[in-house]
């Protein structure tokens, strides 16, 4: 009974959170509108995934939420560097092909956002049997560490939080 | 408004502004389309936190309440950020890039703007 009218209780919960931070107070009036759509949202949707990934570890996700924060940061800053002191001539710009061990696409599409949002590197598209991203790199002079970092930093992360 | 909160909102605002200019002059300075997306998807993602957290500070010096409002953006922005590029990014190697331009994908399936997907076993 439960389980059918919460099929997916990480997005009943995300949406009423969502809700009390769109209306930005805390009534109970509120809080049962916002538990209306967190159950009705979900059961509408429901087709649309037919097969949700699993969050192994909670806590980790945590964790990778605060490196990545860390990182759009530092990625500010070293690109707004790469803009303003460097010149056009000496900015070697690179694609990286780096291959993919996670397989769910959800999980691809995290790390597709993450490695956009952080230092000098934008995923530009996918392998057709979504095995390896192509990343373009503003500027690096050793392409093998961006990949390897990638790998180490954010996708062996994202492997043990969904796999 | 204490003083030290007027400190920290004059901070971030000069701290958003430097980087929003910074994006901004990337996308003058850079040559060619794909480094240039490179301007305002970084640089400009931490001027705008700044905006939106200078305004957190703001709310709750002012009315004491902590508006939630400015995290619904920085999380929509995270959320499209990385799909704007990505779609620009895809047009611009669908129109000006060919194959041999690109590195090789490593597996038996080409880049995806390119080449199509495995086929599947159809559904019936």
């Amino acid at each position: 009974m439960l389980k059918r009218l919460v099929p997916h209780p990480l997005l009943s919960l995300t949406l009423i959170l969502f809700w009390l931070a769109l209306v930005n107070t805390l009534t109970l009036g509120h809080v049962i509108l916002g538990t209306l759509f967190g159950i009705g949202i979900p059961m509408i949707t429901a087709p649309y995934w037919p097969d949700r990934p699993k969050i192994r570890a909670p806590l980790k996700v945590a964790e990778y939420c605060l490196i990545v924060l860390w990182d759009i940061v530092v990625a500010n800053v070293q690109v707004a560097m790469i803009i303003l002191f460097r010149r056009n001539e000496d900015i070697r710009t690179q694609w990286i092909p780096v291959p993919l061990d996670l397989k769910s696409a959800e999980a691809i599409t995290i790390l597709a956002g993450t490695i956009t949002m952080t230092p000098g590197t934008v995923s530009a598209t996918l392998a057709s049997d979504g095995s390896c991203v192509l990343v373009h790199c503003l500027h690096t002079d050793d392409p093998d560490a961006v990949r390897d970092e990638i790998k180490a930093r954010y996708e062996s992360r994202l492997k043990e939080i969904f796999q | 408004m204490p003083f030290i909160a007027e400190l920290i909102i004059a901070i971030l605002l000069v701290i958003s502004g430097v980087f929003g200019f910074v994006g901004s002059y990337g996308l003058i300075k850079l040559k060619d389309p794909l480094q240039r997306l490179h301007a305002p998807t970084k640089a400009t993602t931490l001027g705008i936190g700044a905006v939106l957290i200078a305004s957190m500070v703001y709310f709750v010096a002012k009315t004491g309440h902590v508006s939630v409002h400015e995290l619904i953006i920085t999380l929509f922005l995270f959320l499209t950020a990385p799909i704007t590029a990505n779609f620009i990014a895809k047009t611009y190697m669908a129109r000006n890039l060919k194959v041999s331009d690109l590195p090789k994908s490593g597996t038996d399936y080409g880049w995806s703007v390119f080449s199509d997907p495995p086929k599947r076993e159809p559904l019936d």
